[in-house]
């Protein structure tokens, strides 16, 4: 046991100082794209840890990942607020939003689950056109240079981008093992793998399953805070329904429970979809594709077929 | 002596059928309690209601005097009733350790590791912690089941059929372990083994269509004419 | 205009908006029954439909009325083909498990939307409707055609219940609905069966399309309204209740036309998104179903 938990710090603190160094090695345009799929990942870990580990397959978090974005974009719009309480009003707003939606959603499974997930992201779609008002509506709102600084750095700058990225990044990444890790994470595990089962050791399905979703809408949230504070764009785009399959597909990309899982599926969807426009513009059926050959040949992902074929101890 | 468990004119209706039809039921601290009775009789719609499985329809539950009806499942394991299922029903892609370090932690273990280890040497399963449980042989499931039941330190621990499937020589291991948990934990257990039953119950409640037909000790269960017409007589199980 | 025409206008449109839609939702329903598959793609269906439609009529020698019919006969044919072949290469592999064909019906959505961007291009194109007949109240012309639309969106499900109730092949399906274990020891195909019924689903979308493009336009984002609206239709009906289908289709498209009429379409989306939520939470056996 002992030598694992060394292999498993040392896997995840590795990939953490090689994206530290690719900063210096990659060309910008390469960096950039990273910083970006980072701060996907993130969203893409909250993502797993609601689908991956416990078992609840949402197709409505884009709601989370918008309510971050506007939790801190419009503070700043409107308000002028300072970057960093809006970032944070961004993850709360997130872990608010994935509450009050799993205080209802949750009385259902499965499929109405699904459903139930999608008719509210939608619904918080729409609201935001109809309140073209205040949000700016289908255009959205650019988040200005002025507002982007925290402590005299420009996060508008390739290098503060890059690095608060990976922050964020390696917060979310140490923060999802430790959970997964950890008892409550266990029992996330077991709430997936047989609710009945563990209604039957004393654990409240109803409890366990809100509070992972809540922590999945924090990480959500804060995720879409970030990505509208470091790429200074907040849109109606970032809430419609793509934007809860995207993390759906990375997490089935890389393997869902699986800590990395969210980051390489990310990083290989990204650039499969970057190199596919390259030499046509069919993204949208790259992405499709994409999901029908996952779902059909390979549900487990990346990881978790690594996992399957002997890299047991992968968490 | 009062009753640890207590069940006064316990209701569940399935339509027309009265699964569980009246049932008074007094569970006695530290005893090995057998529930018997022919298929269908209701045996395992009544230990649901007393784990919290199914709702109470009407009547009421006690536990060491506290009215538990309308608590869910998961408080009542809380509680200290627990249930290990008929059918095998551990988590065959999570590790020997995983599965019984859920009941422990649910049981407020601090530190789980030790609490495994006991739970799995009771059932004798020590060195098996990495294995996934799926892998495991069917006896060997049957009895991870029943260490997560020890795990979860329980008042009342609840066994339905549990000798089901197992060979002859897992089944005395398995009355030596029964025998080794009372007087700390009271045992209900639901078994069509007549032979475990008269050899392990101090007393047995027997269940006819949905009502109690008699209760008492093994040998006043034997002698007890309207059982043997009911259920004993005739064929043998 | 005062208040009474304006309501009868808002409630003709809404009737035509209620037959379209009792069409294409009866199509996703019948899916859900026999399959217990939620077909995401559903509206891309609908989406090739109208597409078809503008291919045959624009490529077709015919006069536009003649060509128009043989496109409501083609399109769905060659739409509900595609959607057989995608049942059996994709969701019988998946062994229709739920979840999974939720994440493939979205994957072949956005395959499906892709096509048609592809092949026909990002831009709305128009479909000359068969006959242009206006027929004039006292207070406002109203197009024949879109009336005629109704009549034949009931006519397709009146045939659609003839067929589930009179023949065989209904039989067999609704006897897989009920028990598909029994239907297969009784010796139904239920592959063959499984099929028919995502094909037949997909030809009534794309029948419900027809109707509609040469009022509405074919786009190649078109079926998202659609799906949504079925959506919103089934759930509340009662999922795969027929019968609560037809109702709520009435009723949405109805009350639909009549919100639009006077209030924001937004808003009356957002409303209708956020009733089939509480629905599904509160009444998961939908508004007209029994309980179970």
């Amino acid at each position: 046991m002992k030598g694992e938990t060394g292999k498993i710090w040392t896997l995840h603190l590795a990939v953490i100082a090689a994206l530290f160094a690719a900063q210096f090695l990659l060309p910008q345009y390469h960096a950039t794209n990273l910083a970006r799929i980072m701060v996907l990942a993130v969203y893409a870990m909250g993502y797993n840890i609601a689908f991956g580990y416990t078992g609840l397959l949402s197709l409505g978090h884009a709601l989370f990942f918008a309510a971050g974005m506007y939790a801190m974009g419009l503070p700043i719009w409107q308000l002028e607020w300072l970057p960093v309480p809006a970032l944070i009003l961004g993850l709360v707003a997130g872990g608010v939003m994935a509450g009050a939606v799993g205080l209802l959603a949750l009385r259902t499974a499965g499929v109405s689950f699904m459903i139930v997930t999608l008719m509210f992201a939608q619904a918080g779609y729409l609201t935001l056109l109809y309140l073209n008002t205040w949000t700016g509506g289908d255009e959205g709102f650019v988040v200005e240079r002025a507002y982007r600084m925290i402590g005299g750095v420009d996060l508008a700058a390739d290098t503060p981008r890059y690095l608060a990225a990976l922050g964020l990044f390696s917060a979310g990444m140490l923060g999802c093992l430790w959970l997964v890790r950890s008892p409550f994470g266990r029992v996330m595990v077991a709430m997936r793998e047989n609710e009945e089962r563990s209604r039957m050791l004393g654990f409240n399905p109803f409890r366990v399953k809100l509070i992972a979703l809540v922590i999945s809408g924090l990480y959500a949230g804060v995720a879409g805070a970030a990505y509208g504070l470091l790429f200074g764009y907040v849109g109606a785009t970032f809430a419609t329904i793509q934007y809860s399959i995207l993390p759906m597909l990375y997490v089935l990309m890389g393997g869902a429970g699986t800590v990395l899982g969210p980051f390489l599926g990310a990083l290989a969807m990204f650039y499969l979809i970057d190199i596919a426009s390259g030499f046509t513009d069919a993204w949208l059926f790259v992405v499709g594709a994409a999901l029908v050959a996952l779902i059909l040949f390979a549900p487990k992902g990346i990881l978790g077929t690594l996992r399957e074929r002997g890299l047991k101890w992968l968490p | 002596m009062a009753a640890l468990m207590e069940a006064r004119g316990l209701h569940r209706h399935f339509g027309g059928l009265r699964a569980v039809d009246g049932v008074d039921f007094r569970l006695e601290q530290g005893e090995i309690h057998a529930l018997i009775g022919p298929n269908g009789a209701g045996k395992t719609t009544f230990v649901s209601l007393l784990s919290g499985r199914l709702p109470v329809q009407s009547g009421s539950i006690t536990l060491a005097g506290e009215d538990i009806t309308r608590l869910p499942a998961h408080a009542r394991v809380k509680k200290g009733v627990a249930y290990t299922f008929q059918i095998t029903s551990v988590y065959p892609r999570l590790s020997v350790f995983d599965n019984v370090a859920l009941a422990a932690q649910s049981a407020g273990a601090r530190d789980l590791a030790p609490a495994v280890a006991a739970a799995l040497a009771r059932v004798n399963l020590t060195g098996l912690d990495r294995e996934m449980a799926g892998n495991l042989s069917y006896g060997h499931q049957r009895l991870l089941e029943v260490a997560m039941g020890l795990a979860l330190q329980p008042r009342v621990l609840i066994l339905d059929e549990p000798t089901q499937g197992l060979a002859a020589g897992e089944i005395e291991g398995f009355k030596a372990l029964v025998r080794s948990l009372v007087p700390q934990t009271t045992v209900l257990l639901i078994e069509h083994n007549m032979d475990v039953v008269m050899d392990l119950a101090t007393r047995i409640t027997v269940l006819n269509f949905g009502q109690v037909l008699a209760t008492g000790t093994p040998a006043e269960i034997r002698a007890n004419p309207a059982v043997q017409e009911a259920y004993l007589g005739g064929h043998d199980d | 205009m005062s208040f009474g025409p304006f309501l009868l206008l808002a409630l003709l449109e809404g009737t035509v908006m209620a037959a379209v839609l009792a069409l294409t939702a009866v199509g996703l329903s019948l899916v859900f029954g026999v399959m217990r598959v939620v077909n995401v793609a559903h509206g891309e269906f609908f989406m090739l439909g109208a597409v078809g439609a503008w291919f045959i009529t624009y490529y077709l020698p015919l006069p536009p009325g003649l060509a128009w019919l043989v496109a409501l006969i083609i399109a769905p044919l060659v739409v509900g083909a595609i959607a057989a072949l995608a049942d059996v290469t994709i969701l019988k592999r998946l062994k229709y498990d739920p979840e999974a064909t939720i994440v493939a019906t979205i994957g072949l959505l956005y395959i499906l939307q892709q096509a048609a961007l592809t092949f026909y291009g990002p831009d709305a194109r128009p479909v000359e409707p068969p006959f242009s007949l206006r027929l004039q109240f006292p207070w406002f012309g109203y197009s024949g055609y879109k009336l005629f639309v109704v009549a034949a969106a009931g006519a397709i499900l009146l045939a659609v219940w003839l067929f589930m109730t009179r023949t065989k092949a209904g039989l067999v399906m609704r006897a897989t609905q009920v028990d598909m274990e029994t239907a297969r020891a009784f010796g139904i195909n239920v592959d063959r069966v499984y099929a028919g019924t995502f094909a037949l689903g997909a030809a009534l979308a794309a029948a419900a399309a027809v109707l509609i493009v040469p009022i509405q336009q074919a786009h190649y984002l078109m079926g998202h309204d659609p799906l949504l609206l079925s959506f919103i239709v089934v759930i509340i009906g009662g999922l795969g209740s027929i019968r609560g289908t037809l109702i709520a289709a009435l009723l949405i498209g109805l009350s639909d036309g009549v919100i639009s009429m006077f209030f924001s379409p937004t808003l009356a989306k957002i409303i209708a998104t956020l009733l089939v939520a509480m629905v599904l939470v509160f009444r998961p056996q939908g508004l007209f179903g029994a309980r179970a």
